[in-house]
């Protein structure tokens, strides 16, 4: 199968900046565009990720941002997965341009999003599972982060300081990335100095919302031939955008109830994992391929579980990894090295978006400041809420 | 007088007839069982079926984990108390039935009552009040606690 190479990227500094979310998505276009060294008129294609408000659609996006860069013409799409909707956009640009029906795409994603928890819009939907979570237990989101994190105390002896070492590991990353809304290194002291929100984690364990936008142009190898650009092609080896298979066992949000394994047994692997494995089979890799990895750490303590689903270290092992420094820049597989969403935090049409716009620059050797040396292949990783895996995986 | 009701979105999820229990669905094809009951088409997707009976589900199970919430939850959660007090969710594996479910513990349980793979049981609780209603939940209590 031919593959389809990310010839641009963009993106927009993450923080709290009070303009529209279609501004932040024309601005990571036009860069992206620029990056690529094609204009918006060139575009066959547009998929974004849906601007979304406590879950659910609130926005739509793909004609929002084209409206606002001048209606072309262009074809287009709007996905919706959650935190995972930006790869959902990169899956449909892609197989648009693997089918032949396209050469040139911009995948996009921006948001702008509230303080606080996300939380569902006001007005009872006793039908509605994510209304339910919050009405009859309080499970705001941080719940099921610290659920994870709990087990991993208690069946591999993590402990708090463990938690606050990732924070304090992508802290130091994100010091040098212009796009990062924080950019000072955070001390385990400082972490579990901060209150808790959900035991055993701590509001630095727990990333914060941003404004944000990210886009990428993404081509088919005969026009990539044509472009020609100064820095390395970078290939789309592998995209997942799964559902996990049943008996789902572990709990997943927003649901108050994992799958039943009484009369099917659970999958041997779980869906954790299988985010990942679906990546690796179309790319013919596997995790010993990989050389830096962007993953979604909404909680410090989600990173450490990363470790395991993508194929890193063994279960259990994930603390060793990071306590022997193997996932920080300089170690033998670096995470994060964009500073993730402990530097970023959170934007949820952009974030997937940003994660390859990442390894796209680790891999063409642009990442100032944060580079890890030799980078050849690369992997992003993420879930969103209702079931939604993404994956990438990305090589020059 | 308050009356007790189930909370609004729980109606017919327990039962306190014949003791407190959960109440899922069944599967009469495969023999599935869901929390909340699914009744229109079976979640095994090697099934299809279309007919469900009631099953009662615990009131029995282990800890599967467990957090403190220390900040109040936003709407459309109802705090019980003002000021918000804090309290702790359990996620439970039910006995016999293979399925893990979320629940408040009772009051005055924290996560230094609570270890993984600790056994609790399921009583019918108040959620919260208003003037005329008790509104009812399900909430874990460990079981040690219960004796």
């Amino acid at each position: 199968m031919s593959d389809v190479v990310v010839a641009g990227v963009g993106m927009t500094a993450w923080g709290k900046w009070g303009r529209r979310f279609v501004e932040y998505g024309v601005e990571a276009a036009t860069e992206a565009l620029a990056d690529a060294g094609l204009d918006w008129p060139d575009v066959q294609f547009v998929a974004a990720g849906e601007t979304v408000r406590n879950g659910y659609a609130g926005y739509v996006a793909a004609s929002s941002i084209a409206q606002a860069l001048g209606w072309s013409g262009a074809q287009l799409a709007t996905a919706y997965g959650a935190c995972a909707s930006g790869t959902m956009a990169i899956d449909i640009a892609r197989a648009r341009i693997l089918a032949g029906l396209c050469d040139v795409a911009l995948v996009v994603g921006a948001d702008t999003t509230p303080k606080g928890f996300l939380a569902p819009n006001a007005g009872d939907r006793p039908s509605d599972p994510d209304w339910l979570r919050f009405r009859l237990l309080g499970a705001a989101n941080p719940v099921y982060f610290a659920f994870m994190a709990r087990r991993r105390m208690d069946l591999y002896g993590a402990t708090q300081e463990d938690f606050a070492a990732v924070k304090v590991k992508n802290s130091r990353h994100g010091r040098a990335n212009p796009r990062a809304r924080y950019r000072r290194e955070v001390t385990v002291e400082e972490v579990l100095a901060s209150p808790v929100v959900s035991d055993p984690l701590h509001l630095l364990d727990i990333c914060a919302t941003s404004d944000g936008g990210a886009a990428l142009v993404l081509v088919s190898e005969a026009k990539a031939r044509q472009l020609a650009g100064a820095s390395p092609a970078v290939r789309l080896r592998g995209v997942a955008s799964i559902t996990p298979r049943y008996p789902n066992t572990v709990l997943e949000l927003p649901n108050i109830s994992a799958d039943s394994s009484l009369v099917v047994a659970p999958p041997p692997r779980g869906y954790m994992d299988s985010i990942a494995d679906a990546a690796y089979e179309q790319a013919g890799i596997g995790p010993d391929d990989i050389d830096v990895a962007e993953v979604y750490d909404l909680a410090t303590a989600i990173e450490l579980d990363w470790y395991e689903h993508l194929g890193f270290c063994a279960p259990g092992g994930a603390e060793k990894l990071l306590r022997d420094g193997e996932t920080a820049l300089g170690g033998r597989i670096p995470v994060n090295p964009s500073g993730g969403l402990a530097c970023f935090g959170e934007a949820v049409p952009a974030q997937a978006i940003a994660q390859v716009g990442e390894i796209t620059w680790q891999l063409q050797g642009r990442a100032t400041g944060r580079q890890v040396s030799r980078a050849r292949t690369g992997l992003t990783a993420n879930k969103g809420l209702f079931g939604h895996g993404s994956a990438v995986v990305l090589s020059t | 007088m308050r009356t007790r009701v189930p909370a609004l979105g729980a109606e017919g999820w327990f039962t306190e007839d014949g003791g407190p229990a959960l109440v899922g669905g069944r599967c009469a094809t495969c023999g599935t069982v869901t929390f909340p009951a699914v009744t229109y088409f079976c979640a095994n997707p090697g099934c299809g079926g279309r007919e469900f009976t009631r099953a009662r589900l615990g009131p029995t199970g282990t800890v599967w984990s467990y957090t403190d919430l220390r900040y109040q939850p936003p709407p459309p959660f109802v705090p019980a108390t003002a000021p918000y007090t804090p309290f702790a969710l359990l996620a439970v594996e039910v006995d016999d039935c293979g399925l893990v479910v979320i629940g408040q513990a009772v009051a005055g349980v924290g996560v230094d009552d609570l270890r993984v793979g600790a056994s609790v049981e399921l009583v019918i609780d108040t959620l919260f009040s208003d003037d005329d209603h008790d509104y009812t939940i399900w909430k874990w209590r460990p079981s040690e606690r219960a004796r």
